[in-house]
């Protein structure tokens, strides 16, 4: 079956695609901050920049 | 498990790793089974098929005010309990509640030229959720500003709390003036106004969003503990800099102090 949108298929197709893309980006962002952030602290604890527990910082 | 437990960070992230798979796989199945919903929904006698666009409209238009609720609950949390995650938990709301009330407006923007004649109109409905969004924006420049996260969480638990005055001058606006957005027709006095074939796919939609809130902010929620953890780890290392170069500058002065006692 194919959906027929009418003559304002644009506005209804855009606002789907703007959606998704939208949760895209966010999906994104947040998995890029943890792969940033992980990366840091890996990098301090390389460094001998240890927390005071004596546990790895990216101990999850 | 108890809230008490959860003001662990450590526990916080080990609960919420074995949870958000779990969390993710429970969006994507209910987001896919609302737009096949959606895509079966018929057109509206009146609207025709734009009607598509208030699966998607309405439930950001709804976590628009229910991640500000969050993010208030959050601040209450901050102030008043001192929950250590409260201000985490409102810090990491703020940018997906911008988006998701960025989208409410564009999508709005997309019904409203076709079916009002005009992308937008400064009546109460809109401006309201156009200074919602400009708040969400507000509180992010403020968390941005700040450089010491606890001064920065008091500051913004204030901004959130007076900007909560701003929900139900959105949810009311509709009735309390005389608007171009038309008034509730699903959480209203006598029931919902819309008939099953469209309740049902809005309702499906309305839960997959709260869902992908829930767990993109809790995804949120621990980058931000990773980010305060690289914080305290950095202000450790640059003691130790410092305290070291401070112990270089004392033993090289006392023995050039001996250097001149000597001579």
């Amino acid at each position: 079956m194919i959906m027929s949108l009418g003559p304002y298929a644009s506005f209804i197709v855009t606002s789907y695609a703007a959606a998704a893309l939208v949760v895209a980006l966010l999906i994104g962002w947040i998995a890029l901050d943890y792969r940033n952030q992980t990366q840091r602290l890996r990098e301090l604890e390389e460094r001998g920049i240890t927390r005071r527990s004596g546990r790895s910082a990216t101990d999850l | 498990m108890t809230l008490i437990d959860l003001a662990n960070p450590t526990r916080f992230l080990a609960l919420t790793a074995r949870v958000l798979p779990w969390l993710a796989a429970a969006t994507v199945l209910l987001l896919a089974i609302g737009l096949y919903q959606t895509a079966l929904a018929p057109d509206d006698y009146q609207q025709g098929a734009t009607v598509k666009i208030m699966f998607i409209h309405v439930p950001n238009a709804w976590l628009s005010m229910f991640v500000w609720g969050v993010m208030s609950i959050a601040s209450l949390g901050t102030l008043v309990w001192r929950h250590p995650l409260a201000d985490v938990a409102a810090k990491a709301a703020a940018p997906i509640g911008a988006a998701f009330t960025f989208l409410a407006l564009l999508t709005g923007s997309l019904w409203g030229r076709p079916m009002w004649g005009t992308y937008w109109e400064w009546d109460a409905r809109l401006t309201s959720v156009l200074i919602l969004f400009l708040m969400y924006l507000g509180l992010m420049a403020l968390w941005r500003a700040v450089d010491d996260p606890s001064r920065a969480a008091r500051a913004a638990a204030v901004l959130t709390l007076v900007g909560a005055l701003n929900l139900p001058i959105i949810k009311f606006s509709v009735d309390w003036w005389n608007t171009l957005h038309q008034p509730a027709s699903v959480m209203r006095m006598g029931g919902s106004a819309l008939d099953k074939s469209f309740l049902i796919p809005l309702l499906v939609m309305a839960v997959a969003f709260t869902l992908l809130f829930v767990t993109l902010h809790l995804a949120a929620m621990r980058n931000e503990i990773l980010r305060r953890r690289v914080r305290s780890l950095q202000m450790m290392q640059a003691s130790r800099v410092a305290f070291s170069s401070e112990m270089g500058a004392a033993s090289r002065g006392q023995g050039a102090s001996k250097e001149a006692g000597a001579a």
